[in-house]
């Protein structure tokens, strides 16, 4: 499996990273089950149980293949085989938003998406938001307002944001409320996130992609 | 880590049908599905996913000016359809007031109607008598969120913003099994404790559902949903409200009164309607037909609160049609 390392860790001049280290001895596996192929009109795409199928993934624009057991959530692969750890474990039951990733453009929980329902859908984590080494509009406005204490509900707030942002460019503070209460803050920084959706809202406007 | 099992993605409907063996479980949205996996509720030794079958997605126009709802359309997908807005508003407003915008745009309108129990002791360590013990937990313990009404033998409340709409919709349930296709209406989907505290729905063995159908609704037809939660958003109903009148010439003709939040199944309640019919909807009626509505009602230890909520609910909900 090649392709595993995100951007920065391409650029890292270090060799071998930790993350990149422990994403390359997960992708040893070999001799799949065939679900990865694209799946046949009239025909059930199958895994076993407890054995790795081959599944092809779209995440950030780029085409992953890789093995995968039907068990395993989308968040468990995105962190544990991809080394991209933005979508944070929580809850991991679909109760606090930190796993909170982007399919075809709207916002779910990759904490209860199977990786092999994801197939075929173009999935978006924190790290896709990024212009290359500069923070996206979302990720700065969440920077400027100081939308966050503790962080770790950070990524998700930001893609719960994303999602909205898309789906209704100019925001009300009620839309804004209702688009994001699907993301637990335990530090209590709502009215700054919010605000950050507000702002990231105007740097999108103005030209932020 | 969720248990182990096989996964299978039929492209046709009569495949899934096929796959469906005695210990598959169907994976529609998996919302609902892969917690309860995960918390040992049940197991399964398959998975069934219906998302590459592509006619079990959509919105369309049924036969008689009714509306056909594909059952793997997402809560979102039927919360922003113009459609159901306009004729369904008590649709509209229950998939609008479920859970989260993630799980929204997840969740189907299929599996939000085959939602297991959330009794905390269902899904928790304990063995009750829907998973094949002794007895009901709540009846004696922790039961502030349980139900009022219909309980008996299982306390749990029925946890669907969508359900008790269908029913006040008289929406009927399109279902698809190993002998063939069947349509049931919502009212009669659900099953009561009493009838059988094994299963929450009439789906027998290999059955899916496959959609939702909606009749026309005649002139002068509105409707609402009225939730009352301890949060304003992503939280269960403490108590709720569906409630879809016929109004002609200023007086009630058919109206239909179904209560969320407050017992096993979607809870029609027949006596609160007779109130109303024939009459103007005033603050008068609406707070006689809400007094019937609680009539009867068998609050647990700890939580007689929802009568009261209830009864302002059904209330509220009624005035917004005034």
């Amino acid at each position: 499996m090649g392709g595993k390392k995100d951007d920065n860790e391409r650029r890292s001049s270090r060799g071998v990273t930790r993350r990149g280290f422990f994403t390359a001895v997960g992708a040893g596996a070999v001799g799949a089950a065939a679900i990865g192929r694209a799946q046949a009109p009239g025909e059930a795409a199958i895994a076993t149980a407890g054995e790795p199928a081959k599944v092809a993934l779209r995440i950030n624009g780029r085409a992953y293949r890789l093995l995968v057991e039907p068990r395993w959530t989308l968040l468990f692969v995105l962190r544990e085989r991809l080394g991209l750890s933005g979508a944070k474990a929580g809850c991991e039951r679909g109760e606090c938003g930190t796993c909170t990733v982007l399919i075809d453009g709207v916002p779910r929980y990759a904490c209860t998406t199977l990786a092999v329902e994801a197939e075929g859908h173009e999935i978006t984590t924190l790290e896709g938001l990024m212009n290359g080494d500069k923070l996206g509009p979302v990720q700065q406005a969440f920077l400027e307002e100081d939308a966050l204490q503790c962080g770790y509900c950070t990524p998700g707030q930001i893609m719960a944001a994303e999602g909205l942002l898309r789906a209704n460019p100019r925001p009300t503070l009620d839309e804004i409320r209702t688009g994001m209460s699907g993301n637990l803050c335990r530090c209590g920084a709502y009215t700054h996130i919010f605000k950050a959706v507000q702002k990231a809202s105007e740097l999108k406007k103005a030209g932020g992609r | 880590m969720l248990p182990n099992f096989n996964y299978v993605r039929p492209a046709t409907l009569s495949d899934a049908v096929r796959q469906l063996t005695p210990n598959a479980r169907v994976h529609a949205g998996g919302t609902d599905l892969l917690g309860c996996l995960r918390d040992g509720v049940f197991t399964a030794d398959t998975l069934v996913s219906l998302s590459a079958i592509e006619e079990l997605r959509g919105i369309r126009p049924a036969l008689d000016g009714g509306v056909a709802i594909g059952a793997m359309t997402t809560l979102t997908t039927v919360a922003s359809d113009s459609r159901i807005a306009e004729r369904y508003p008590a649709l509209s407003r229950g998939v609008t007031a479920a859970a989260s915008p993630q799980l929204r745009n997840q969740g189907t309108i299929g599996g939000n109607i085959c939602q297991r129990p959330r009794c905390w002791y269902y899904r928790g360590e304990f063995q009750c008598a829907r998973k094949g013990g002794e007895k009901c937990y709540a009846a004696e313990g922790e039961n502030q969120f349980h139900c009022v009404f219909g309980g008996e033998v299982c306390f749990y409340v029925h946890p669907s913003d969508a359900a008790p709409a269908l029913v006040a919709l008289e929406a009927m349930v399109r279902i698809v099994g190993p002998s063939g296709a069947r349509s049931v209406a919502a009212d009669a989907f659900f099953v009561l404790p009493s009838k059988d505290y094994t299963r929450e729905t009439v789906l027998g063995p290999g059955e899916i559902v496959t959609g939702i159908v909606l009749p026309a609704q005649p002139r002068g037809t509105y409707g609402t949903y009225r939730k009352v939660r301890a949060r304003g958003a992503w939280d269960f109903a403490l108590a709720g409200a569906a409630v879809v009148a016929t109004i002609a010439e200023g007086r009630v003709g058919r109206v239909r009164i179904v209560l969320s939040g407050v017992a096993p199944i979607p809870w029609r309640v027949p006596e609160a309607e007779r109130v109303l019919v024939g009459q103007r909807l005033s603050a008068k009626s609406a707070a006689k037909a809400a007094a019937a509505a609680v009539e009867g009602a068998e609050p647990l230890a700890q939580n007689a609160y929802k009568v009261d909520m209830l009864r302002g609910a059904v209330e509220e909900a009624l005035l917004e049609l005034a």
